[in-house]
C-alpha cells in the first residue's frame, strides 16, 4: 500500500517535472525566435485581429457585467452601514478592476477562448502532419506558429484589460447612478481620489504575463497532441486548465511582489 | 544518393527499424513496399530528419543528417520534397499560398513571379484555377495534387512521396502514378516512394525494396521482385494471406 503511494506520488512528480522542462524549453525557443529575423509579420498581425478584435465580444460583457455586480455588491454592503455609499463607489470600483479583477477575468476569460484555440489548432496541425510539412520545408514550427501567437498575446491582452478597465468602471457608473441615486461627479472625484496611475499601469504589466503564458502553454499542447481527435480535445482542455492555474499563481506572485 | 547505414529505431520496447541498409541511387525512384505499421513512412521521416535514429546514419549529399543541427537540418531539407499521405495541405491558406510557401520564404521573387510559378506547378499536376481555393474544398486527389505541386514548387532533387495513392480511387491513383512517372522525367529528381500499393509500385519503381521487420528483406527491379523466390515477397505482392508472414488478429 505505502508502496504504492510512493510509486504513484513519484511518478506524478516525474510527470509535473518533466512538463515543466518541456514548457520552459519551449518558452526558451520562443523568446530566441522572437528576436530572430526575419519576423512572421503578416502572421503577427492576423493573430492580433484573432486575439484583439474577435475577443472584444467576450471581454465587453465580462467587464461590464463585472463592474455592474462590483458595484451592486459593494455598495449595497457599504449601505448597510453608512449611508451615501455612491460616493466611494467610483474609487472601489475602479481600483479593484484595475489592480485585480479585470486583468486576471480577461487572463482567464482569454486563456479559455484564445489558449483552447491555439491548442486545437496546433495540435490539429501537428496530427494531420502539417507541422511535420512545415519542417521539410525549412520551416521552424515555433517561429512560424507559436511565436506569431506569442508577441500578439502579451501586446493584445494589455490593450484588452485597458479597454475592460474602461467599462467596467462605467458599468460601475451605471449601477451608482440608476441604483444608489449617485452622481456622475461624485463618482469620478471618488475614482481620483483612490486611485492613482500606477495602479492600472500595474495591473497591464500583470497582463503581459498572462498572455505570455496563454500562449506558450497552447502552443505547448498544440505541439504534444498525438492520437487524432481525442488528442486535440484533450490538448485543448488541459491547455485552459495549465493555463488558468498559472495566471492565478503568477497574479499573486506579482502582487506580492509589485504591492 | 542517399545512404542508410546499420539504421536502428525504437519506439519504447518496439524496434521498428533494425539495422536496416538501403541505398538510394542518384536520379532514379526506389520504392518501399511493406505491410502498413511496418516502419516505412518512420524510415521516410528519417531521410528527411523529421526522425532521428538511436544509432547509424544517414547521408544524403555526403552529410550525415542524423548529426546535423536545426540550421545544418534546415540546408539540407531545401534541396528536399516531400508528398505526405495526408498531402498536409496548411488549412488555414489558400492553395495559392500553399504552393507558394517555400517560394515566399526563400526566394526573392516579387508576388508576380510567384503566382506564375504556382500556375505552372498546379499545371503540372493537372490543375487549373483552384489558386483561391481552400484545402478543405478539394476532393481527395485534388489534395494529392496540390501537396504534389507544393513539394516541386522549389524544383527539389529529392523527392520522398508518402502513400501517394492511399485513400484514391483506382482511377485517381493511376492518375498520381503518371504524374511521378512524368515529373520524374521532366526534373530528373531523385525520389523515394513509401507504397503498400503493388501496382504503382511496379509502374513508377526504376528498384523496389520489401521492408520487413525492420529490414530490406529484398531489393531489385519490379520483373525481379515479382520473379523472386523469397516467399515473404511472394505471399506480399501477391496480397495472400498465407506464407510465413503472421497475419495476427
Amino acid at each position: 500500500m505505502l508502496k504504492n503511494v510512493f510509486e504513484y506520488t513519484g511518478k506524478k512528480v516525474t510527470v509535473f517535472f518533466f512538463e515543466a522542462g518541456k514548457i520552459t524549453s519551449l518558452f526558451g525557443q520562443v523568446i530566441y525566435w522572437t528576436f530572430k529575423k526575419p519576423s512572421e509579420v503578416k502572421s503577427i498581425f492576423e493573430q492580433m485581429v484573432i486575439i484583439g478584435n474577435k475577443s472584444l465580444g467576450v471581454v465587453t460583457i465580462t467587464s461590464l457585467s463585472t463592474g455592474m455586480i462590483l458595484a451592486l455588491q459593494t455598495g449595497t454592503a457599504i449601505e448597510r452601514k453608512i449611508s451615501g455609499a455612491a460616493n466611494m463607489l467610483g474609487g472601489i470600483v475602479s481600483l479593484a478592476l484595475t489592480r485585480e479583477l479585470a486583468p486576471v477575468l480577461i487572463g482567464l476569460v482569454m486563456a479559455g477562448k484564445i489558449g483552447s484555440a491555439i491548442a486545437a489548432e496546433i495540435g490539429t496541425m501537428n496530427v494531420t502532419e502539417q507541422v511535420d510539412a512545415l519542417k521539410t520545408m525549412a520551416t521552424n514550427p515555433v517561429k512560424y506558429l507559436a511565436v506569431p501567437r506569442f508577441i500578439a498575446a502579451i501586446f493584445m491582452l494589455p490593450l484588452l484589460t485597458i479597454y475592460a478597465d474602461l467599462l467596467g468602471t462605467l458599468g460601475g457608473l451605471f449601477i451608482s447612478l440608476n441604483i444608489f441615486d449617485g452622481t456622475t461627479g461624485s463618482y469620478f472625484e471618488s475614482l481620483n481620489m483612490y486611485m492613482r496611475l500606477d495602479d492600472v499601469f500595474k495591473g497591464l504589466f500583470k497582463t503581459i504575463f498572462f498572455g505570455a503564458i496563454i500562449a506558450v502553454i497552447g502552443s505547448h499542447k498544440g505541439f504534444e497532441t498525438e492520437g487524432g481527435a481525442e488528442g486535440v480535445g484533450k490538448s485543448t482542455t488541459s491547455s485552459v486548465v495549465i493555463s488558468s492555474m498559472l495566471i492565478l499563481v503568477t497574479d499573486y506572485i506579482l502582487t506580492a511582489f509589485l504591492w | 544518393m542517399i545512404k542508410l547505414n546499420n539504421v536502428i529505431k525504437c519506439f519504447g520496447t518496439q524496434q521498428v527499424v533494425n539495422s536496416l541498409n538501403l541505398e538510394i541511387p542518384d536520379k532514379k525512384t526506389v520504392v518501399i513496399i511493406g505491410r502498413s505499421g511496418c516502419g516505412k513512412s518512420v524510415l521516410l521521416k528519417h531521410m528527411i530528419g523529421l526522425l532521428k535514429p538511436d544509432s547509424g546514419s544517414i547521408v544524403v549529399k555526403g552529410k550525415d543528417i542524423a548529426k546535423l543541427d536545426t540550421a545544418g537540418l534546415d540546408d539540407i531539407r531545401k534541396h528536399f520534397g516531400m508528398l505526405f499521405q495526408s498531402a498536409a495541405l496548411f488549412d488555414s491558406l489558400t492553395v495559392a499560398e500553399n504552393v507558394g510557401f517555400a517560394l515566399t520564404r526563400f526566394t526573392k521573387k516579387s508576388p508576380a513571379e510567384i503566382r506564375q510559378l504556382v500556375k505552372e506547378k498546379l499545371a503540372l499536376v493537372g490543375l487549373e484555377n483552384v489558386e483561391e481555393k481552400k484545402p478543405s474544398e478539394l476532393s481527395g486527389g485534388m489534395k494529392k495534387r496540390v501537396g504534389l505541386a507544393r513539394a516541386i514548387a522549389m524544383d527539389p532533387e529529392i523527392m520522398l512521396y508518402d502513400e501517394p495513392t492511399t485513400g484514391l480511387d483506382p482511377i485517381m491513383s493511376d492518375i498520381i502514378n503518371e504524374l511521378i512517372v512524368n515529373l520524374q522525367k521532366q526534373l530528373k529528381m531523385t525520389s523515394v516512394v513509401v507504397t503498400h500499393d503493388m501496382k504503382s509500385a511496379y509502374k513508377i519503381g526504376d528498384k523496389i525494396a520489401m521492408m520487413y521487420e525492420g529490414r530490406i528483406i529484398e531489393e531489385g527491379t519490379p520483373p525481379e521482385i515479382q520473379n523472386t523466390n523469397n516467399p515473404t515477397v511472394q505471399q506480399f505482392i501477391n496480397g495472400s494471406s498465407k506464407g510465413p508472414i503472421q497475419v495476427l488478429g
